[in-house]
């Protein structure tokens, strides 16, 4: 049986670390109503963007490269993780079925673009083609990072060196659901138009359509790349503070397990030393 | 048309300006470019420029570059890569950027004479909205 003291040094333990989770929780439910009035402010900039290109596309005839829907098969996943752990099975998940997909017969000869630690160093250890790496960008984010990334995605784009592109993600759903998501990012899918807008508006364009598309098309793109990784670090948190939850709740169940046999052993010591006063008190008395 | 224009001035960070006004005008790719209530639709792109809108006989002012803007009979909304409202410019800084970006403009190359061009603008518009602050 183990010894009092050795079981009162690991309720300590076990204590301190509890404190940690405790602590860490409440960092990551700070840092995630951050990140979502992060996505709430750009989310202004996003739907309008969205709608304007919506009817922009829907009335021209102009094409654009990014448009460009092309006979090849080839293809660049961009798979979105945290840079760091501890926060369940977040990127686990996410790089498994990121795998599922460059392994089935989807795309030809696809390559793959990680953002976040997990993915760099995940997908340097496989065979897949790692064209880019990110590893560093999830943790400091800063306001460029989105736009640069989604710049150097369309020059490859551009230059032929892909055919089409995909943002693999964890999307923010609540606080106990992320939903991996998966959408193409080039060439761009127009979005929709709304219905609910009403009928469709002409407008004039000035300098004139073509350049207007130009223009647009770009920062949609730019849009949906800083979109994903907001919502990525959104569910990030949501899943770290929700394993950190579970970890507080898991130590609290030890500590009180621990100290359940802390009285045990401590009573035993009692019961035991009594017997041996007893006895040694009847020895003499015989 | 009577009635007023709803003005919206977003980047992609958040949301500067969401207002009534009477009157706007717009620094389009093209020029100066007004719009009063009823205007046609038109979607243009955006220079370097001051942002002007008035609304009961009060005029403000933004700093803006690059972007596009929606204009609808009854509402305007820019969708800017910069906007800033003359509270948050810092004037010295917006000073010493034009004298780096008019010292680099001198001796630059051809690859970066449009860079530092924008940078001219941006700063000099700056300047002017600072200052229109003071006033």
């Amino acid at each position: 049986m183990a010894n009092a003291r050795d079981i009162l040094r690991r309720i300590r333990s076990v204590k301190g670390t509890q404190q940690i989770t405790k602590a860490m929780k409440m960092v990551a439910a700070a840092k995630l109503r951050r990140a979502q009035e992060r996505i709430a402010k750009a989310r202004p900039y996003a739907d309008t963007l969205s709608r304007v290109l919506a009817s922009l596309a829907e009335r021209t005839e102009h094409t654009h490269p990014l448009l460009e829907q092309r006979e090849g098969n080839r293809a660049w996943l961009v798979v979105i993780t945290s840079d760091k752990g501890l926060c369940g099975a977040f990127s686990h998940n996410l790089l498994r079925e990121a795998d599922e997909l460059l392994a089935s017969d989807r795309w030809e000869n696809p390559a793959v673009v990680a953002v976040g630690r997990k993915a760099a160093e995940h997908y340097r250890k496989r065979s897949w083609e790692l064209v880019h790496e990110e590893p560093t960008m999830i943790s400091n984010l800063k306001a460029d990072d989105g736009p640069r990334l989604a710049r150097l995605l369309m020059d490859a784009f551009d230059e032929g060196r892909t055919d089409s592109i995909w943002l693999l993600y964890n999307s923010f759903v609540s606080m106990m659901r992320q939903e991996r998501t998966l959408v193409r990012l080039l060439p761009v899918e127009p979005p929709p138009g709304d219905e609910a807008a009403g009928p469709e508006v002409d407008y004039l364009y000035e300098p004139d359509a073509k350049t207007l598309l130009g223009e647009l098309l770009p920062r949609h793109v730019e849009t949906q790349v800083q979109t994903a990784v907001f919502d990525s670090i959104a569910a990030e948190h949501a899943a770290r503070m929700t394993a950190m939850e579970m970890a507080t709740k898991n130590a609290t169940e030890m500590i009180d397990k621990l100290t359940l046999l802390y009285n045990r052993t401590r009573q035993a010591a009692i019961t035991k030393e009594l017997i041996e006063i007893v006895s040694g008190a009847q020895a003499l008395e015989q | 048309m009577a009635g007023s224009l709803r003005l919206e001035v977003v980047t992609h960070t958040r949301r500067v300006v969401d207002t009534t006004a009477d009157e706007i005008q717009l620094p389009g790719a093209l020029g100066m470019l007004g719009v009063l209530p009823g205007h046609t639709p038109l979607l243009t792109t955006l220079g370097t420029g001051e942002l002007m809108y008035r609304t009961d006989h009060r005029e403000s002012y933004l700093a803006i570059q690059g972007g596009f803007a929606e204009v609808l009979p009854d509402r305007v909304t820019v969708l800017a890569t910069v906007a800033e409202e003359p509270g948050e410019i810092d004037l010295a800084l917006a000073e010493r950027e034009r004298e780096d970006a008019e010292a680099a403009l001198a001796s630059v190359d051809a690859a970066d004479l449009e860079r530092m061009r924008a940078k001219l603008e941006l700063a000099v518009t700056r300047i002017q909205v600072g200052r229109r602050a003071g006033s």
